[in-house]
């Protein structure tokens, strides 16, 4: 590096338009997510029934959520639909962007197809598969009526399997989006490599299983942080396809956040319920950007 | 720069205030009444309030008290206030108007004499903190009642119940028909209440007052309870087949027969009364199951959040009065299906029901609703328990009464 003009002695002000530029949306971070995040959770720790109130009660919030069976509900589904989603939808959407990259044609109209979904909201998607999914309309129905008398497939009627009714939605939905990022990663591979890997005699599954999908790492990883916040905040969908029901058998979290700060009018019990959701992000990011940013830093 | 910036926000205030004074006799009324009977029932509030020159604005929240609740209090502490809310009397406004939100009614209510004219007076105690009225009840609502469709047991070859035993009995029948025995909508509050209103008829007045008021958790757990329990056990099992939300999709299959009952509050009347239904005729109500023959006094009531503007402040009087003027009183209830909070005015158009619903009134037969006794913390969670018991099988009576007993233990 060159030395540095002696008028300009500080760093602080290089790139001083790039810096002043950027104040509003560190300012942006700063006060509305780290400072209503640390709000939330002094708050979880009080005993705030509509307005909040500094008035301590400990980890009282804590105790009651966990021994609450709506919330154990709540996380086993999430867990149920997270695993899932990030399973299903991560190996749909490559084999969906394989398939796709095997220069066929009508490419681009395939692509509008599988992408389509991705445009209606979570709102639309799950009312309309609430109707697909309805015994007395839907999928169950039309089998019928073709002679299968005794078909039966009612997921959102049935409290054992109703949150994989609400997968299917939310994969119908999410999984264009996914094959679209991978494709773009595939394009990306220079087509040389393809070409090397074939004069080795590599079959190609080997080629994308063991060279391809290495190099797809980046877009992977994109993949995943969009995957996941999409898990965690899943909230719509359930309103809309099923409103927690039958019973309490489809609740999530969020429902659950909701209802008690604005419903029960109970902010105290609400921000205990978004702390441990914050804290289940916290327990997945921390340790991947350590990995991912501490990586770099040494090879760098 | 620092003086010119202050002199620009004062102008931009004083602009924003002339604006809103423009439209100044408008008032955004909102509620949360949007099915048939209870759409026809506002039209009359509004009707009386246009006619004192002011105009009503409506703001009706679809879905139930539930979804429209968060909404109004989101206005109200976020800065956006409405001309005047519709609230369930009791505790739902509670911490609003401790957080001074809420207008100050007192010295309208003393002007005109509301607490002489509103009876019974519990209904002017859910509207009063610290000896200041705060709100404006307009009507009261029983819960208390078995609504049974006689089209449904001619059907099934059966006479129509006069009271819950009778009911059960005649279940088996029914469903052999292919005719629900009792139709309870999915959505929360619907089966809580059921729940409710099993416990007050089957357990008494003092047994409910002791359990939702004096928080009683050893009663709770007791064997009178277990009764109760027992009871909505058999509820659950003749509501097994009722695949809907809406307590008013429910009230349709009491009214075309596809339903033996629904235990419903009277509000279900007005739905009766769109589809043309005539009481003692088409369908029979037992208020307390036909057990005990009390019904509770819960209600609806309109706050009036706190405005600046001195011509909403007016506007908002207006409809104070109106709201409680005899003759808005008789035409909304009549639509309605509820029974007038004033003890002077003239019901003769009342239906057999509405009249059965007085009789008890006028003897005194009256507990508090469960809204004026428990905060909404407490309610909700005994929402998501019964809500949970009624579609989950395997909960048993016995475990559910443990958590009952626990919640009660644990409100406020």
């Amino acid at each position: 590096m060159t030395p540095m003009h002696a008028g300009r002695p500080f760093r602080l002000f290089r790139n001083l338009n790039a810096k002043i530029a950027s104040i509003p949306m560190i300012l942006t971070a700063l006060v509305i997510f780290v400072g209503g995040t640390a709000w939330t959770v002094f708050y979880s720790f009080t005993n705030s029934k509509l307005l909040p109130r500094a008035s301590f009660v400990g980890f009282d919030q804590y105790e009651r959520l966990w021994a609450t069976p709506r919330w154990l509900v709540a996380v086993e589904n999430l867990a149920i639909y997270g695993v899932c989603t990030l399973v299903f939808s991560l190996v749909i959407g490559f084999l969906l962007a394989a398939l796709m990259d095997q220069k066929i044609r009508f490419e681009n109209t395939f692509r509008t197809i599988f992408l389509y979904p991705f445009a209606l909201s979570f709102i639309v998607t799950g009312l309309a598969w609430q109707w697909i999914l309805n015994p007395n309309f839907g999928i169950q129905q039309v089998v019928r009526n073709l002679g299968w008398e005794s078909f039966t497939f009612d997921p959102l009627y049935n409290a054992d399997i109703v949150i994989y009714g609400i997968l299917i939605a939310g994969l119908w939905q999410g999984t264009g989006l996914i094959m679209c990022l991978m494709l773009a990663g595939l394009r990306g591979i220079d087509g040389d490599i393809w070409k090397a890997a074939r004069v080795d005699g590599i079959p190609t599954w080997k080629t994308y299983v063991f060279i391809v999908i290495p190099m797809m790492r980046p877009v992977l990883v994109t993949t995943l942080v969009i995957i996941a916040s999409g898990i965690v905040k899943v909230y719509d969908l359930v309103v809309a396809q099923t409103s927690g029901g039958p019973g309490i058998a489809s609740e999530v979290p969020a429902k659950y956040v909701y209802n008690y700060m604005f419903l029960a009018q109970n902010l105290g019990q609400g921000f205990a319920a978004s702390t441990m959701m914050l804290l289940s992000v916290v327990i997945v990011v921390v340790p991947w950007a350590y990995l991912e940013f501490g990586g770099k830093r040494r090879h760098g | 720069m620092r003086y010119r910036l202050t002199t620009a926000a004062f102008a931009a205030g004083v602009v924003f205030a002339a604006a809103s004074s423009a439209s100044a006799t408008d008032l955004e009324v909102t509620h949360w009444w949007t099915s048939g009977g209870e759409a026809a029932a506002v039209a009359e509030l509004a009707k009386a309030f246009d006619a004192t020159g002011n105009k009503w604005v409506d703001g009706a929240i679809a879905g139930s008290g539930d979804i429209a609740r968060p909404i109004m209090i989101g206005r109200i502490t976020g800065g956006d206030p409405m001309g005047a809310t519709q609230f369930n009397h009791g505790r739902q406004a509670e911490e609003l108007v401790q957080a001074g939100l809420m207008r100050d009614f007192t010295e309208l209510a003393e002007k005109e004499g509301w607490t002489k004219l509103i009876h019974p007076k519990s209904l002017l105690d859910g509207c009063t903190l610290d000896g200041k009225i705060y709100c404006v009840p307009v009507n009261i609502h029983s819960q208390q009642w078995l609504w049974l469709s006689n089209k449904a047991f001619a059907d099934a070859g059966v006479a129509v119940p006069k009271n819950w035993d009778e009911f059960v009995a005649a279940a088996p029948a029914l469903e052999k028909a292919g005719i629900v025995p009792l139709a309870i909508g999915q959505q929360p509050w619907q089966t809580t209440l059921a729940f409710q209103v099993i416990l007050v008829a089957l357990a008494g007045p003092e047994t409910f007052q002791k359990v939702f008021g004096d928080k009683d958790a050893t009663l709770a757990a007791g064997p009178e309870l277990a009764k109760v329990f027992a009871a909505a056990d058999q509820a659950r099992n003749m509501s097994a087949k009722s695949n809907v939300q809406e307590w008013n999709q429910a009230t349709s299959m009491v009214i075309s027969g596809k339903a033996g009952g629904q235990i419903m509050g009277d509000w279900a009347q007005g739905e009766f009364q769109v589809a043309g239904q005539v009481a003692g005729k088409d369908y029979t109500c037992l208020p307390g199951l036909g057990v005990n023959e009390i019904i509770s006094t819960g209600g609806d009531a309109f706050y009036f959040p706190k405005q600046t503007d001195p011509e909403k402040a007016k506007a908002q009087e207006a409809l104070a009065s109106v709201m409680l003027s005899p003759a808005t009183q008789v035409a909304f209830n009549l639509k309605k299906g509820s029974l007038p909070v004033r003890g002077d005015v003239d019901l003769n158009a009342a239906n057999d029901c509405m009249k059965k619903g007085l009789e008890i009134l006028a003897k005194g037969n009256i507990i508090p609703a469960p809204d004026q006794l428990m905060s909404a913390d407490g309610v909700t969670q005994i929402n998501d328990l019964f809500v949970e018991f009624f579609a989950n099988k395997e909960l048993s009576a016995e475990d559910a009464q443990k958590r009952f007993a626990e919640i009660i233990a644990a409100a406020d």
